[in-house]
C-alpha cells in the first residue's frame, strides 16, 4: 500500500464507500469480540460459523466486499464491544439487523442454516421481555433509550479493518482539520462545542488545548489517558477496542491544534486486548500515511506509541501518568504548573481521557451547532457509562448527557436483579459518591454540575448499582480498602488518613465502634480532602461521606445496636427452652421491657418485638434454660 | 507429590530486552513487563544487571519495580489465578470466591503461592469484565461467573491435568 496523499485519500474513501454500501446489501454475521463475548466464548463461536461456512460452499471474505469477491459469499467479522455484555456472547446478522443472545458454539450450524441462507429467525436466541420477541437490536429497550454517537460504531464495525472506518467518514474530520483549519480555528471549534473532559474533572477540553497551543515551547505532547482505573468502568476499555481508529484521529487533530509531533497512548496492562488492538490500528494507519512523517502528503508529522501501566490506580493522575510513561514512580506532583505547562518530559501537553479523544472527530465533522443539540447547555454531548452491579442489564451504555439517573437504571438497566428493591447507586468510582434511593435523587439528571450538589461526581462513568440487601457500611470501607490500597504514598494526609479511615470502618464493622467514630470519620475525610496532594485523595472520603449523610441508620446499626440485618444475617433472639424451664418466674419479674410472659409452673416465653437484649433473664434463670438463638 | 521442573534461566534475555529498548531508562517499565513475561519474576539479578546496562542506580530500578502491583520480587507458582475485586464483583459476591480458593489451596494472607508452586492466588482491582460478574482469570483466561464451587473444580481440573502430565 503506498502513502496516502490528500487526492488519493479521497479516491481511497470513495472506493472504499463503494464498497461498504455493497457490503450493505451483503449478508454478514459480525461476531461481538468485546472482553466480556470473548470470555464468554465468541472465538470458539467465529471459529465455528467459519468452518460451517465452508461445509455449506460459503466463502468468508473478511473487510468490505468488493467486486472481485465471489458472488455467493458471506461477510463474517469480529466487531467491538455491543455493550449488552449481560446477554452475551452476542452475533448480529446484516441486513436483518437481527441481534442473538447468549450464542453457544453448538448454535452455528442452526444460524448458517436458518437465518443465513433461510432468512429465518431462531426464535430460542432471540431476546425476549416479558413475553415479547425482539429481534432487531434497535427495538430492545436496553437500546432504545440510548443515543449511541461515540459507541455507535462499536458493535458495528470490524476494529482493525482500517478501510470500514475510512468508508464511515474516518479520517475525514482529520483532513479538513488538516488542509482547511489553522490551529486556533480547531481550538476554537472544540471551545464553542463545551465539551468537557470525560475522565472526571470536566474540564473544558477546549480551553485546556488552546492554552497549551499558546505555549512556545521545542517539543509538545499529547497523551491519551487509558489507564481506566475505577473499578466497574469499562467505557474507555470498549472505545479503545471497538473503535481504536477514532482515538488515534482525535488524537491526530490534537496534534494539529496545539502543534505537536508526538503522542503517546498509555493504557492498563489489564486489558491486554485495547492494547492490541490499538498497536494494529497504529500500524495500519502508518501503512496508510496517515501517521508517521509528511501525513497525506502535508509538512505535518505525528508519531504514536503505545505505554502500558503496571497496575496502580493513581497513574489516572494527570503528573502521574507522565511520571510513569518517563519510567519512574508514577507518583502525582504538586500543582501548578499544570500539565499544559509542565507535562511529559516538562513540556507543554495536552493530556485527555480515551472518550474525549473519540468525541474529537464528530464534533470537528457535524459541527459545534449538531454536538451542542445533545445533551444540556453545560454539559453537551453524550456520556457512555458502564452500567453494573445488581441491575438487570448490565453493559456498556451511551446517553445524552443530563438523562435521569432513574431512566438509567431501571428503562435502559431494567431496573434491579431478582425483583429487589433499588437501594443505592455509586457513581464514579472510588472518587464518587454514593446516591440514596429517595426519587429527588433518581430524578437528578447525570452531568457534572447536578452531580456536583448531592457530593457525588460522573467520574469516568461507572455506576454501580446496589439492591436492598448491601450495606452500605460495607461498600464505604471497600472503597476505602481500594483507595488505601492504592495511595501512592506521598502526601501524609492521603497515606495515614485513609490507613486510620480503614481501621475505623473494620472497627464499626466488627459491631465494635462507638457514636464517636463517626464523628472522628467526618473529622478525618474533612482533613484530608482538604489537604491531600492529588485528586484521589482529595475525593478518597466521598464514598464514606455521603454513605455517613445518606445512609447514617446503617452505621448506627451497627455501633448502636451492635447488628446490621445485611452483614450479620437475620436478627437472633433469647429464648426460654422449655423442656429446662420450670416456670419460677424469676425472669418475668426480673425483665425490665417486660418481655416475658407464662402462668406459674408453666414454660415462659420472650416477645421478641418487646425484647432489648438486656440479657437480665440469662442471669436472673436458676436453671440455664434461657439462651440465645443458634 | 508433583515436581515442577523450571530450568534455570541465565540472565542472557534481560541483556537482549534491555538492548532491544536502547537501554534508554525512560522504557524501564516496559523493560521490566517484559522480563517478568520471560522469568515469570523479577529476581535480585536481573534488578542489578537492569540498572547497569540503562545505566541508573539499583534503588532507582528498585524503586520502580516496587512501586507497580504488577511487578513480583518474588518466584510465582506455574499458574496464575486472579479472582476479580473490582465493583461490580465485590458487589456480586466475589470475596466468597477468593475465600474458597485460599482455604482450597491452604494460602492465607501471606503465603500466596502454593507449596508445590503450582498455584499463585492474587486479586485484580477491575477486568473492565463487569458485565459478566464475578470473574476470575487463570493464566489471563478469563472465566465469567463464577461461584465458589465452580472455582475449585476449574482447579482440580487443572490439578488432575498437571499430574497426569
Amino acid at each position: 500500500m503506498m502513502k496516502l496523499t490528500r487526492d488519493s485519500f479521497h479516491v481511497f474513501q470513495a472506493n472504499a464507500k463503494n464498497a461498504l454500501k455493497q457490503s450493505q446489501h451483503a449478508t454478514s454475521v459480525l461476531i461481538c469480540a468485546g472482553t466480556g463475548c470473548i470470555a464468554g466464548g465468541s472465538m470458539k463461536i467465529y471459529d465455528n460459523i467459519k468452518s460451517e461456512c465452508e461445509r455449506h460452499g460459503l466463502n468468508i471474505y473478511v473487510g468490505l466486499k468488493h467486486d472481485s469477491d465471489a458472488e455467493k459469499s458471506l461477510h463474517v467479522k469480529m466487531s467491538g464491544c455491543h455493550g449488552f455484555c449481560e446477554m452475551g456472547p452476542l452475533v448480529h446478522i446484516e441486513p436483518m439487523g437481527i441481534m442473538y443472545i447468549h450464542v453457544k458454539p453448538e448454535d452455528c450450524e442452526e444460524i448458517i442454516e436458518k437465518t443465513v441462507l433461510g432468512g429465518k429467525i431462531i426464535d430460542r436466541l432471540v431476546y425476549h421481555l416479558d413475553g415479547v420477541a425482539y429481534p432487531k437490536q434497535e427495538d430492545i429497550p436496553f437500546y432504545k433509550k440510548q443515543h449511541r454517537v461515540v459507541l455507535e460504531n462499536c458493535g458495528r464495525t470490524d476494529a482493525e479493518d482500517i478501510e470500514e472506518y475510512i468508508a464511515k467518514d474516518g479520517y475525514t474530520a482529520f483532513e479538513k482539520a488538516l488542509f482547511e483549519m489553522s490551529d486556533s480555528d480547531i481550538c476554537q471549534t472544540i471551545i464553542e462545542s463545551g465539551l468537557r473532559g470525560r475522565g472526571g474533572g470536566g474540564f473544558h477540553a477546549g480551553r485546556k488545548w488552546d492554552s497549551a497551543r499558546k505555549q512556545s515551547a521545542p517539543k509538545k505532547y499529547v497523551v491519551c489517558n487509558g489507564d481506566e482505573g475505577d473499578p466497574g468502568a469499562f467505557m474507555d476499555r470498549s472505545v479503545m477496542e471497538g473503535n481504536p481508529h477514532s482515538v488515534i484521529e482525535g488524537m491526530l487533530i490534537a496534534g494539529l491544534a496545539i502543534g505537536s509531533d508526538e503522542g503517546y497512548i498509555y493504557v492498563r496492562a489489564e486489558y491486554p486486548l485495547a492494547v492490541d488492538r490499538l498497536k494494529i490500528a497504529i500500524s495500519k494507519a502508518e501503512k496508510f500515511g496517515l501517521l508517521g512523517d509528511h501525513i497525506l502528503g502535508s509538512d505535518f508529522s505525528f508519531h504514536l506509541n503505545v505505554n502500558t501501566g503496571a497496575g496502580a490506580f493513581v497513574c489516572g493522575e494527570g503528573s502521574a501518568l507522565t511520571a510513569s510513561i518517563e519510567g519512574t514512580r508514577g507518583m502525582p506532583r504538586v500543582k501548578p504548573p499544570r500539565t499544559v505547562e509542565h507535562g511529559l518530559w516538562a513540556q507543554p501537553t495536552v493530556l485527555n481521557n480515551v472518550e474525549t479523544f473519540a468525541n474529537i472527530p464528530l464534533i470537528i465533522l457535524h459541527g459545534v451547532s449538531w454536538y451542542r443539540a445533545i445533551g444540556t447547555s453545560m454539559s453537551p454531548g453524550t456520556k457512555a457509562f458502564a452500567l453494573t452491579g445488581n441491575v438487570v442489564n448490565t453493559g456498556l451504555i451511551e446517553v445524552p448527557m443530563g438523562t435521569t439517573i432513574r431512566e438509567v437504571i431501571f428503562d435502559i438497566g431494567g431496573g434491579i436483579q431478582n425483583g429487589k428493591q433499588f437501594k443505592a447507586v455509586q457513581i464514579g468510582g472510588p472518587s464518587g459518591g454514593c446516591c440514596c434511593a429517595s426519587s429527588e435523587h433518581l430524578d437528578l439528571p447525570l452531568d457534572f454540575d447536578s452531580l456536583k450538589k448531592i457530593g457525588a461526581m460522573i467520574g469516568s462513568g461507572g455506576m454501580v448499582v446496589m439492591d436492598e440487601d448491601t450495606c452500605m457500611v460495607e461498600v464505604a470501607r471497600f472503597f476505602m480498602r481500594f483507595t488505601q490500597n492504592e495511595s501512592c504514598g506521598k502526601c501524609v494526609p492521603c497515606r495515614e488518613g485513609t490507613k486510620r479511615m480503614l481501621e475505623i470502618l473494620d472497627r464499626i464493622l466488627d459491631n465494635k465502634g462507638t457514636l464517636g467514630d463517626l464523628e472522628l470519620l467526618e473529622d478525618l475525610s474533612d482533613t484530608i480532602t482538604h489537604t491531600a496532594l492529588c485528586g484521589l485523595g482529595q475525593s478518597a472520603c466521598k464514598p464514606v461521606e455521603s454513605t455517613l449523610k445518606y445512609f447514617r441508620e446503617e452505621y448506627l446499626a451497627h455501633v448502636v445496636d451492635h447488628y446490621c440485618p445485611h452483614c450479620n444475617g437475620p436478627k437472633k433472639g433469647l429464648v426460654i427452652d422449655p423442656e429446662k424451664c420450670k416456670g419460677c418466674g424469676k425472669c418475668r419479674k426480673g425483665c425490665p421491657v417486660e418481655a416475658i410472659t407464662g402462668t406459674a409452673k408453666q414454660p415462659h416465653t420472650i416477645d421478641q418485638d418487646k425484647c432489648i437484649q438486656c440479657k437480665a433473664c440469662v442471669t436472673n434463670c436458676p436453671f440455664g434454660a434461657i439462651s440465645m438463638e443458634v | 507429590m508433583m515436581k515442577i521442573s523450571q530450568p534455570m534461566k541465565g540472565l542472557d534475555r534481560v541483556d537482549e530486552i534491555c538492548t532491544k529498548y536502547n537501554c534508554n531508562p525512560s522504557n524501564l517499565i516496559a523493560i521490566m513487563q517484559e522480563i517478568q513475561v520471560e522469568y515469570k519474576y523479577l529476581s535480585e539479578e536481573a534488578l542489578t544487571l537492569i540498572a547497569e546496562k540503562l545505566g541508573i542506580s539499583t534503588a532507582r530500578v528498585y524503586s520502580v519495580a516496587t512501586f507497580y502491583e504488577n511487578f513480583s520480587l518474588e518466584a510465582k507458582g506455574k499458574h496464575i489465578i486472579r479472582v476479580c475485586a473490582g465493583t461490580a464483583c465485590h458487589v456480586r459476591k466475589s470475596k466468597p470466591i477468593y475465600d474458597a480458593i485460599s482455604e482450597y489451596l491452604n494460602l492465607d494472607d501471606r503465603h500466596k503461592t502454593t507449596k508445590d508452586c503450582l498455584f499463585t492466588l492474587e486479586t485484580v482491582a477491575c477486568l473492565g469484565a463487569c458485565g459478566l460478574a464475578p470473574v476470575m482469570t487463570i493464566d489471563g483466561e478469563v472465566h465469567a461467573k463464577m461461584t465458589p464451587d465452580a472455582a475449585v473444580e476449574l482447579l482440580r481440573a487443572i490439578q488432575k491435568e498437571e499430574v497426569t502430565e
